[in-house]
């Protein structure tokens, strides 16, 4: 909480530090968009192949796209993606962070003036935060894909692409779109925070850096599944 | 801003009854001595002994338990330090970022403090990269280069902040005796050339006595001993003596 208020009075800093924001955007597209393109396909069809036959065998066809459309959107897409980040992003961020703090980087910054929060932190904080949501839109797209591919080559569902699209588009509102972008914006800090906290107090050498690395994708996770709770609780009301 | 200007003043430390402990273990028990504006102090000691925990205190990068260090006659711990004065650190490693090239590591300072236009930084960071023998070394990575030439890097990147004050951490530390001796040669001709406070902690004989103005040796996170090259020599603290006279001999 302390690292997350820190950084957030250092949002004046923000536009000096535009460029590392870039850099780190960049990075996490980069590395993770293959990644999510095939995450997401085969979890939207995977959820089609469990719930399609189900429902054809019931009569509910018409039902298929939109159960599809709005366990991907609300609850898949994002906690999936956060995870995946936390996996594939977060142990970066606190591998590198803790590989400088070890080897008296984050000390040489300090000895310049540099605050390690403006200079590594800040621009970490932001990239994760917008492109975490904006990969969330992606996933959802895709995972939709997924999931009108299998409806329409597996024979017990036998549900045409458009016939799907036309049920995802009758149930699947804007608002359930928003619900998990913002999901994903909050575990996007919490992942970032909880990285770049571990990367910061890493002691004792490589070993240190692997503890540090581990600690922040599990508690990353622990958080995102714990928070994921209470934020769908509280979407859930309103 | 260039290479250091020339009229630039050092600036004197002053540290008092400073005590530290890590874990329950005293590192530092009341430590007390002077650096003069301007001179090269070397702070002697073995392996242990405190000196690398004492230039953090100097730095701010540690707080004492008790005691305090005056820089310029202020408290560092009553206001920033480093925002007040021209501080300088070369550590043991060299530290430079590992993700920035050379250039970049020495131009961090003038870029991240927003001090210079982008063409002014590249040709200070060229001529003071030529200052060190590093010339045209901008495009390396850290990772390219030796130990000794990574330590004047990090000599480097310390000089473009134009410091009144400049903290050796074991500067010659698993370096051969060529590269010690430029390592030496560096410390001095800053010196000599803007007249930079330099605090030198070593364990190398060679170093201390070849560059010091006074020299200090520590022990356990206590001074042993304090005073010119010659009169450290002449000290009959048995410590200090075996410290000084320790050498291997096969025969």
């Amino acid at each position: 909480m302390i690292l997350w208020w820190r950084t957030l009075l250092a949002f004046p800093k923000l536009w000096q530090q535009r460029q590392k924001v870039f850099e780190q955007f960049f990075e996490i597209g980069n590395a993770s968009l293959l990644m999510v393109c095939i995450l997401s396909f085969f979890i939207g069809g995977v959820i089609a192949l469990q719930t399609g036959p189900v429902l054809v065998e019931r009569g509910l066809a018409n039902a298929v796209g939109g159960v599809v459309g709005i366990s991907i959107c609300k609850e898949l897409a994002p906690v999936m993606m956060s995870i995946l980040i936390a996996g594939r992003i977060g142990s970066a961020m606190a591998a590198e962070i803790g590989s400088m703090r070890v080897y008296q980087e984050i000390d040489a910054l300090r000895t310049m003036n540099i605050s390690p929060i403006h200079y590594l932190v800040l621009p970490r904080l932001i990239a994760i935060a917008v492109a975490l949501p904006l990969l969330v839109i992606f996933a959802i797209l895709v995972a939709w894909l997924g999931g009108a591919f299998v409806c329409t080559a597996n024979s017990r569902i036998d549900i045409s692409f458009a016939a799907f699209f036309t049920t995802l588009r009758d149930t699947v509102q804007v608002k359930d779109v928003v619900n998990g972008v913002f999901k994903s914006f909050v575990f996007a800090w919490i992942v970032g925070v909880v990285s770049c906290h571990q990367g910061l107090i890493t002691i004792g050498g490589p070993r240190g850096i692997g503890r540090s690395v581990t600690k922040a994708v599990v508690n990353s996770i622990v958080l995102i599944v714990i928070l994921d709770y209470i934020l769908t609780r509280i979407l859930l009301r309103s | 801003m260039s290479t250091p200007t020339p009229h630039q003043q050092g600036i004197a430390v002053q540290v008092r009854g400073l005590r530290k402990s890590f874990n329950g273990h005293e590192v530092l028990k009341g430590l007390d001595f002077d650096v003069k504006s301007g001179e090269i102090f070397v702070l002697m000691g073995p392996s242990g002994s405190g000196k690398s925990v004492l230039l953090k205190h100097i730095i701010g990068l540690e707080d004492p338990d008790a005691g305090e260090i005056l820089i310029g006659g202020k408290p560092t711990q009553s206001a920033n330090v480093l925002e007040e004065y021209r501080l300088a650190m070369v550590f043991q490693s060299g530290a430079l970022l590992n993700s920035l090239t050379v250039g970049e590591n020495v131009a961090l300072y003038l870029v991240e403090h927003h001090l210079k236009p982008p063409e002014e930084i590249a040709r200070i960071v060229s001529e003071t990269l030529e200052v060190v023998g590093l010339k045209g070394a901008e495009d390396k990575m850290p990772s390219e280069l030796s130990g000794g030439m990574k330590k004047r890097a990090a000599i480097a990147r310390a000089l473009v902040i134009e410091p009144q004050l400049i903290l050796y951490d074991e500067p010659t530390s698993e370096l051969d005796p060529l590269s010690s001796v430029v390592i030496a040669e560096e410390i001095v001709k800053l010196n000599q050339r803007i007249h930079v406070t330099s605090l030198v902690v070593s364990h190398d004989r060679d170093l201390a006595f070849g560059v010091a103005d006074r020299i200090a040796v520590i022990n356990d996170g206590r001074i042993l001993t304090i005073g010119t090259p010659e009169e450290v020599k002449r000290s009959t603290n048995p410590l200090v003596h075996d410290f000084l006279a320790a050498r291997f001999d096969r025969g």
